[in-house]
């Protein structure tokens, strides 16, 4: 099967063209590396929402478990605390949460909109409870120093980014990991009759996308060289919305990394564009929802391959 | 009828240990509340029970109220008319069930995914709309419809009353109620049957958007203001009251009155929280791990039922 460009490619196109001649100062260098410091955050999550999709699944808590591990980094580094460990707290709350979810989807088969739902519910709440709803401030130099860091002249959080495009490309394409993820949802009986353990592999899943989002937590504690316990509260949007419109279906188990690379930079360069032409934030937020409609309507329009 | 007693058994446990634990809970006035509060989640997910009942679900709702509250607020105040305000509200909240209804039957968008984008789409509009301001200050007339008395019962208690015996007269004698649990059950049985099963589908999404709206203007009276963020906390509370009420989110099972037990029951455990003195911050916690109880029965009352079949 031959893949095909999603139907956001040409939209993508389509901006870039019309931002560079209708926004001044969008088609320079600087701001090329600016759209992907904004966008290595939303391609962390992106990619693990990705093998969840695929595995006819969902994760609306993402964006409430990026808070918490934000929290968790900020306040253990707010204690002065080494930051591989402030890190490794953060993953494991990261990874827990993401068992969590893949055990109430896999192993007790709720719905997993409705699980990711309620553990949304559960983190947020933590976050706020361990904060009192306020920022953690003073979390010293190591993490912004790190953050700030550049190597051959790309920022840290690209680099970061592209790192995890590299690895995660590696596991769904060549391993048997990959192979099961679009098999759990698609054909899961066949697994089971093969005698794959497949509800370990769909935990794994969920797992992946909950340690996604303690990396991310670092990239954003990094930016904002704060915590804050709803600083990512909607990203998990973003992220589905970048899935969806890089081409991966719901129903058959289908997708590719590499759509959902060019979804998060037409979200990407949608959000800065809109920013250069003065467009306020709250209607950036809005303008996604179209944009998955727009992208849903050229894909039915071209019909399904 | 029997799960439905089982929750009844759940409001009187959890309504006795309250009494035991605090003075001031089984007082008329504090019961009085727990209703009042109660009636607001009962009109938020009496409209979201509808779209549960066809196996599907609508997570705009406390978005759809945020907007709905603050435009109709807008008008309000810029004509001082109440009968334009409240036009407003509904029809902003029945605009958004249509374009929901849409995304589902003819982009043929799995209704979480459609409602989910919907509400990060009316979260939006609704910050550039009211651009950081809060509209406060309505006239009394209006504020009785939230923070009024009638007979000594708030009216928005009236207002819910009113909605239960007419939600479950529609639900339950009506050809689009027979309809609603026909297509959650089976949708293909439903079609082949001849049911017209997009058009049901948009009516129920109009009417859960259109209760949202009602509850945005109730909720407005109450609060005497109107701010961007008021819808944000009330989605997950809503969900919460339908599967404690014994709705499936596989569909087909459920009913409005079952909705009013569940909105009760967590009105109950938040007002016992508040009683208590438990931080609010608590709250989203308590909720969520309330819906995820609530589902797993769900689940596991039905894996059990299939394994006997």
């Amino acid at each position: 099967m031959r893949e095909r460009i999603p139907g956001v490619g040409w939209v993508l196109a389509l901006l870039i063209v019309v931002f560079s001649i209708f926004g001044a100062g969008f088609a320079t260098a600087s701001n090329a590396i600016n759209i992907g410091v904004q966008s290595s955050v939303l391609l962390l999550l992106s990619l693990p929402m990705t093998f969840i999709i695929m595995s006819e699944g969902l994760d609306l808590s993402m964006g409430a478990v990026l808070s918490l591990c934000g929290v968790i980094l900020a306040l253990l580094l707010a204690q002065a605390r080494p930051l591989p460990i402030a890190l490794a707290a953060a993953l494991g709350v990261g990874v827990s949460f993401g068992v969590a979810n893949g055990l109430l989807v896999a192993g007790l088969q709720i719905p997993p909109f409705v699980a990711t739902l309620g553990t949304l519910g559960i983190a947020q709440g933590v976050a706020l409870v361990m904060t009192d709803g306020q920022s953690v401030v003073g979390i010293g130099v190591r993490l912004p120093a790190l953050y700030n860091s550049t190597l051959a002249g790309l920022p840290f959080s690209v680099l970061a980014a592209a790192v995890a495009y590299a690895v995660l490309h590696v596991v769904l394409y060549h391993t048997r990991f990959g192979t099961y993820v679009s098999a759990v949802g698609g054909n899961r009986e066949a697994l089971v009759l093969a005698g794959v353990p497949a509800t370990r592999y769909h935990v794994a899943i969920y797992g992946l996308g909950g340690l996604m989002a303690g990396f991310a937590a670092l990239l954003l504690t990094g930016r904002m060289n704060s915590g804050h316990p709803v600083a990512a509260i909607g990203m998990e949007f973003d992220a589905i919305a970048a899935v969806i419109v890089g081409g991966t279906s719901f129903e058959r188990g289908r997708g590719t990394l590499a759509g959902t690379l060019i979804g998060v930079c037409t979200i990407g360069v949608l959000k800065n564009g809109l920013n250069v032409l003065d467009v306020s934030s709250s209607l950036q937020v809005a303008s996604i929802g179209l944009l998955v409609i727009v992208a849903l309507l050229i894909d039915s329009v071209r019909g399904t391959p | 009828v029997k799960t439905v007693a089982y929750r009844l058994i759940a409001v009187a446990v959890i309504g006795t240990a309250l009494t035991l634990i605090s003075d001031v809970f089984f007082t008329s006035s504090n019961l009085l509340n727990v209703l009042r509060q109660a009636s607001l989640t009962f009109l938020i997910a009496s409209g979201l029970t509808l779209t549960i009942l066809t196996a599907g679900l609508d997570l705009s709702v406390g978005a759809n109220v945020g907007l709905s509250a603050c435009l109709a607020a807008t008008v309000m105040k810029a004509t001082g008319s109440i009968a334009l305000g409240v036009g407003v509200g509904l029809f902003c909240g029945a605009a958004v069930g249509i374009l929901n209804g849409m995304m589902i039957t003819l982009l043929r968008l799995p209704p979480f995914i459609a409602t989910y984008g919907m509400l990060w789409v009316l979260h939006g509009i609704t910050y550039w709309f009211m651009a950081g301001d809060t509209i406060h200050g309505f006239s009394p007339g209006f504020r009785s419809l939230g923070s009024g008395y009638w007979l000594g019962v708030p009216v928005p208690i009236f207002v819910m009353g009113a909605f239960l015996v007419a939600g479950g007269i529609f639900t339950r004698y009506t050809t689009f109620g027979h309809d609603v649990y026909t297509i959650g059950s089976n949708r293909e049985a439903a079609r082949l049957s001849g049911i017209p099963v997009r058009a049901r589908l948009n009516l129920v999404y109009v009417l859960s958007g259109a209760m949202a709206g009602l509850a945005a203007v109730v909720y407005l009276a109450r609060l005497n203001s109107a701010e961007a963020d008021i819808g944000e906390p009330l989605t997950l509370p809503a969900i919460a009251a339908v599967l404690i009420g014994g709705a499936s989110l596989f569909g087909g099972v459920g009913s409005l009155f079952g909705t009013l037990v569940g909105a009760v029951t967590l009105t109950l455990v938040l007002n016992g929280m508040n009683l208590l003195a438990v931080d609010a911050n608590w709250q989203p916690l308590v909720t969520g791990v309330i819906v995820l109880l609530a589902v797993w029965i769900d689940v596991a009352t039905r894996q059990r039922a299939e394994a006997r079949a």
